[in-house]
């Protein structure tokens, strides 16, 4: 599990680790506390092209539906498996083992930093 | 990420007036609650994992706080025979300490709300209402008794509602210090029935019922006395498994159990008929009451109808995805989830009379994928007796 002050974070709740051209993709604790227990995780396919701010999959609680967006523009190298069997690991361990994709990027956009995310929500 | 839908929070009808806390906030802030606006109440959606809190409800017990429900009383020599003019269902006809669920019908045959009954004297009822309907239901409860020897009081700013639902319920109420004085022993109070008790010396009512389709109490009781009642709850029943549980798992644990919530599965346009209340209606009692002559002419033809819908997977069909026969619309859906229990999706919705059976196959429009599912029986799950 990344620390929380080394990652890049999105409006959309999204947090961005990135290494090298690589970046890996998850949501928030408070995205998914907000969500409440999850149950399904609809993630894109390895090799898909996605393209920044697009909807590229959805995270189902109990109670409501999420939308993922890809943070970056690239190709999905790896979509988290274990994720897709057990969606709980995005409640137990959102900025570890439920990560969702990790995207090859060649451009980085702008996001916002840990004390900016943390302005916006508002913790 | 953004949320797209949410049901626990869909309840139309917010007060405008300014947001109202349960009695019991300061416990919930200390249990770490996470809250939702319902019904202009900011109200425990979860403690830790809604996921948790149904699966103690139907293993154990879960404690809920639902002190936005409204509390009406009814008192007079005419009691019985304004209710019977006022709501759908034959309320004179209900035993002392019996409860009885009715409808509040409007002239048109809609359905302002649902609501429960307990016969506490021959001429005292207590009429129990949604949150988001308190006002419609009290402004209508009173403007029908202007003929009748009855006063009616809305008394919910009196009352807290606590309700202690599962398995264990009994054994954790019979253990609860403090709480004694039962008019019926719990051994011996059935299901619908109430009885009056006392917590430390303040009277409570206590009713067998409940909104998760397990056994259950719901406790009335003064708000000045509901914070040390839910503590001492707790202490006796954190033993036996009972955690304190929310509204997100209270709508999993309702929906799983068949049961329709009011702005869902009903509201001023839905006829009983139609949501298989039907029975609810007392068409064979004596005398008129408002909406009969519109139940009597009924919905018109063809009006949909309210059906159980099972489907395979994870992903779930939700309010207002619609459903398709082939490649006709033929229904909505008014609830849905991934059952808890029974670890598929299900969903209530209305459809056409003629894909109503129960086996048909149809589809639910998933954000743009077609789900197959089939028209199945309610409840969905059913406790051992």
């Amino acid at each position: 599990m990344a620390e929380k002050s080394e990652l890049q974070y999105t409006a959309e709740h999204e947090w961005v680790l990135v290494d090298g051209n690589v970046a890996t993709v998850g949501i928030t604790d408070f995205a998914a506390g907000k969500l409440g227990d999850i149950v399904f995780v609809d993630l894109p396919k390895v090799g898909a092209t996605v393209a920044e701010g697009k909807i590229v999959g959805e995270i189902e609680s109990t109670k409501s539906v999420g939308e993922l967006f890809a943070p970056v523009a690239g190709i999905v190298v790896e979509s988290n498996d274990a994720v897709a069997d057990s969606p709980e690991l995005v409640n137990s361990d959102p900025f570890g083992d439920g990560w969702l994709v990790k995207i090859e990027f060649t451009e980085l956009p702008s996001m916002l930093s840990l004390d900016e995310y943390t302005a916006l929500t508002g913790e | 990420m953004t949320d797209v839908s949410s049901s626990e929070a869909s309840s139309a009808e917010s007060s405008p007036t300014a947001v109202r806390y349960s009695p019991l906030h300061s416990i919930h802030e200390q249990l770490g609650a996470a809250f939702t606006d319902f019904a202009g109440w900011m109200m425990p959606v979860r403690y830790s994992s809604d996921l948790a809190e149904h699966h103690a409800v139907r293993t154990a017990a879960g404690i809920f706080d639902i002190s936005h429900m409204a509390e009406i009383h009814v008192r007079g020599a005419d009691a019985g025979a304004y209710l019977d003019y006022a709501l759908a269902g034959k309320l004179s006809g209900i035993a002392l300490a019996q409860a009885k669920y009715s409808l509040l019908l409007n002239e048109a045959g809609g359905i302002i709300d649902d609501l429960v009954t307990y016969r506490l004297a021959d001429d005292h009822f207590l009429v129990v209402a949604n949150a988001g309907n308190r006002f419609a239901a009290a402004t209508a409860l009173t403007e029908r008794a202007a003929d009748f020897d009855v006063v009616v009081t809305d008394e919910s700013d009196d009352y807290a509602l606590i309700a202690v639902q599962g398995p264990v319920s009994r054994a954790i109420l019979e253990a609860t210090a403090g709480l004694g004085d039962f008019a019926t022993p719990l051994d011996e109070l059935k299901y619908y029935r109430e009885t009056a008790a006392t917590f430390n010396g303040t009277d409570l009512i206590i009713g067998r019922t409940g909104y998760t389709g397990e056994d259950g109490f719901e406790l009335y009781i003064h708000v000045d006395a509901a914070a040390d009642l839910w503590a001492a709850l707790t202490v006796a029943g954190e033993p036996l498994g009972l955690v304190p549980a929310g509204l997100a798992c209270r709508d999993t644990l309702r929906l799983e159990a068949g049961m329709p919530l009011y702005g869902h599965e009903l509201n001023l346009s839905t006829f009983p008929v139609q949501a298989g209340l039907g029975r609810v209606v007392a068409l064979s009692k004596e005398g008129d009451f408002v909406g009969r002559s519109a139940i009597e002419a009924g919905p018109d033809a063809g009006a949909r109808v309210l059906v159980g819908l099972a489907a395979e997977g994870r992903r779930a069909g939700r309010a207002e995805y619609l459903l398709f026969h082939g490649d006709k619309e033929v229904g909505v859906i008014t609830s849905g989830a991934l059952s808890p229990t029974l670890g598929h999706p299900i969903a209530m919705a209305y459809v056409d009379p003629a894909v109503s059976e129960v086996g048909t196959e149809l589809h639910i429009d998933v954000r743009g994928s077609r789900i197959a599912a089939s028209v199945v029986s309610l409840p969905f799950y059913k406790r051992e007796a």
